[in-house]
């Protein structure tokens, strides 16, 4: 199964609430994947140039303030650092592969679960209520978000095969579904250099939509690429910086809903996710034909 | 839980605020033949009103989820809102209603009784469909009526790709366009048969369903092509 929520907020008068807004969505999808979930959120309190790096370390910890001082001398700029539960949020000013080589040598336990100069993401295993707890996931604000709860059927329980997936700053993938080409799509990629994380079915059309966005696709493109690359059932929502699609394959077997109104756009894999949200009753609700990528753009 | 009177039958107020769907679909069963009973804040709840066997007269407000109405044997139901996959779901009798859209598998398998969606229904509508009848007045979605055995949908707008693949003895009207035809599904002429059968369910889905635009003299008739399956057995047996 796995649920998807999403929620891209157009009415800025609504950001501080993103959290209070998504926690119930995500919450409420907690029958369709009991195993882990996943958030990405996206606000704009990052400092211009910096970017924010959201890491984990769970099962030898770590002294955050410590690593981020070590971190800031040997860049030359200062870390900040935000703690949260195994969970440290680190903003630095600094180009991601500097920052992403110094983590692996100065701290290889500590994983890099996403980063983004304005997204933020928390994953782990258990129910979406226990994560959002958590992290404090109901307090934040943001102008989008995304989550996930997970129903592993392809690979392992743990955070690692969480979603959402992260190939980029700033972008998140979410599936519900299942690719049955995976390991060949994978093989073509790491012979052209890219490296993955997990053996995850997901990962790889996380990639691949990386690996397209690099090439100089629009992220709608790179979605209908994957249309025409990926064998199986999958209701993709991907999110970056300013943009947030969704898409069903050819035969829509994995539900999606959409909700819009003048001050959002919510998505979800069941109606009953999206009844907390104010206003909707009156919001245009629909359900994506298949093949169509459906994208919002923050203006 | 409230009672409200209206001048004939006390109508049995169930909200799902206050209720489990378990506990609205116990007190469903245990009501007298003939109640009438309104559920309330339904929210996308699934499940709600399946199983029942005697008749009832059912309106659920606002949205409801999966399988609305599924496994009913009796009960009128109709839904004041849209509904989510699987709408009526092994439908044996009764007329389930709804006022706005329906998602996928709408009346999958339904061996009777009517299903009518008084805007769109999505893929796969129809679907297995066993003798019941299913009246969508706007458009279906894709696969719909695949491989469905007896009964007649009609379709008031378009239907998507695909439509009656693998079709056995069900037939399918549509008063829009089809985007395509599954395998072995093809059009036929319409007969005067056609005419009265669609009209019997424009009378039965009433004349605020939505169906206005629809000409009986004036649909087209998609049935079984019969190159996918022989019932040798069954030769002459009536459906």
């Amino acid at each position: 199964m796995c649920g998807i929520v999403g929620l891209h907020l157009k009415d800025p008068a609504l950001e501080p609430r993103l959290g209070e807004f998504l926690v119930p969505m995500i919450e409420d999808l907690t029958g369709r994947g009991p195993d882990s979930a996943g958030l990405a959120l996206y606000d704009r309190s990052v400092p211009d140039g910096s970017l924010r790096w959201s890491l984990r370390a769970p099962d030898t910890g770590c002294d955050w303030s410590a690593l981020a001082t070590r971190l800031g001398e040997d860049i030359g700029q200062p870390a900040d650092v935000e703690v949260k539960a195994d969970a440290c949020l680190l903003t630095v000013k600094a180009p991601a592969d500097q920052v992403r080589a110094r983590l692996a040598e100065i701290a290889p336990h500590v994983t890099v679960v996403g980063v983004g100069a304005a997204m933020t993401m928390y994953k782990d295993v258990g129910t979406a209520r226990q994560v959002c707890d958590r992290y404090g996931i109901e307090q934040a604000g943001g102008y989008q978000g995304v989550g996930h709860t997970r129903m592993a059927t392809e690979s392992a329980v743990t955070t690692r095969h969480s979603h959402p997936f992260s190939p980029a700053p700033d972008l998140a993938l979410v599936h519900n579904g299942s690719f049955s080409n995976h390991a060949s799509i994978r093989r073509r990629l790491e012979d052209r250099g890219l490296v993955f994380e997990t053996d995850n079915d997901s990962e790889v059309a996380a990639r691949y939509i990386g690996d397209r966005l690099d090439q100089g696709d629009s992220l709608d493109d790179a979605m209908r690429m994957v249309l025409k690359e990926f064998d199986g059932f999958f209701t993709l929502l991907v999110t970056s910086r300013d943009e947030f699609a969704v898409m069903r394959d050819a035969f829509a077997c994995k539900p999606l809903v959409v909700a819009e109104t003048d001050a959002y756009v919510a998505v979800a894999s069941e109606y009953h996710a999206l009844a907390t949200l104010p206003g909707i009753d009156g919001a245009r609700v629909f359900e994506p034909q298949p093949e169509e990528v459906h994208s919002w753009v923050k203006t | 839980m409230t009672q409200v009177l209206n001048p004939t039958v006390a109508e049995v107020v169930l909200s799902c605020r206050e209720l489990t769907t378990r506990q609205i679909n116990g007190r469903l069963r245990e009501l007298p033949e003939g109640s009438v009973v309104r559920i309330t804040e339904a929210r996308g709840t699934h499940n709600l009103a399946v199983g029942l066997r005697h008749r009832l007269d059912i309106t659920i407000e606002g949205n409801a989820g999966y399988y609305t109405a599924g496994l009913s044997d009796g009960p009128d139901v109709t839904v004041e809102g849209s509904v989510g996959w699987g709408l009526a779901e092994n439908l044996m009798r009764g007329v389930v209603r709804v006022r706005g859209n329906a998602s996928e598998s709408a009346a999958a398998t339904a061996h009777g009784g009517t299903v009518i969606v008084h805007g769109d229904a999505s893929s796969r509508a129809g679907i297995s469909l066993k003798g019941g009848t299913l009246a969508v007045a706007g458009d279906v979605g894709h696969m719909s009526g695949f491989m469905a055995q007896a009964g007649t949908i009609l379709v008031g707008g378009d239907a998507g790709h695909a439509l009656g693949d693998s079709l056995y003895e069900a037939i399918i009207y549509v008063g829009g366009t089809v985007r395509s035809l599954g395998a072995d599904s093809r059009v036929e002429d319409l007969t005067q048969a056609d005419v009265r059968r669609v009209r019997d369910i424009l009378d039965i889905a009433g004349r605020d369903a939505g169906f206005d635009h629809v000409d009986p003299e004036n649909i087209t008739r998609v049935a079984s092509a019969k190159q996918l399956y022989n019932f040798d057995a069954l030769k002459n047996q009536r459906y």
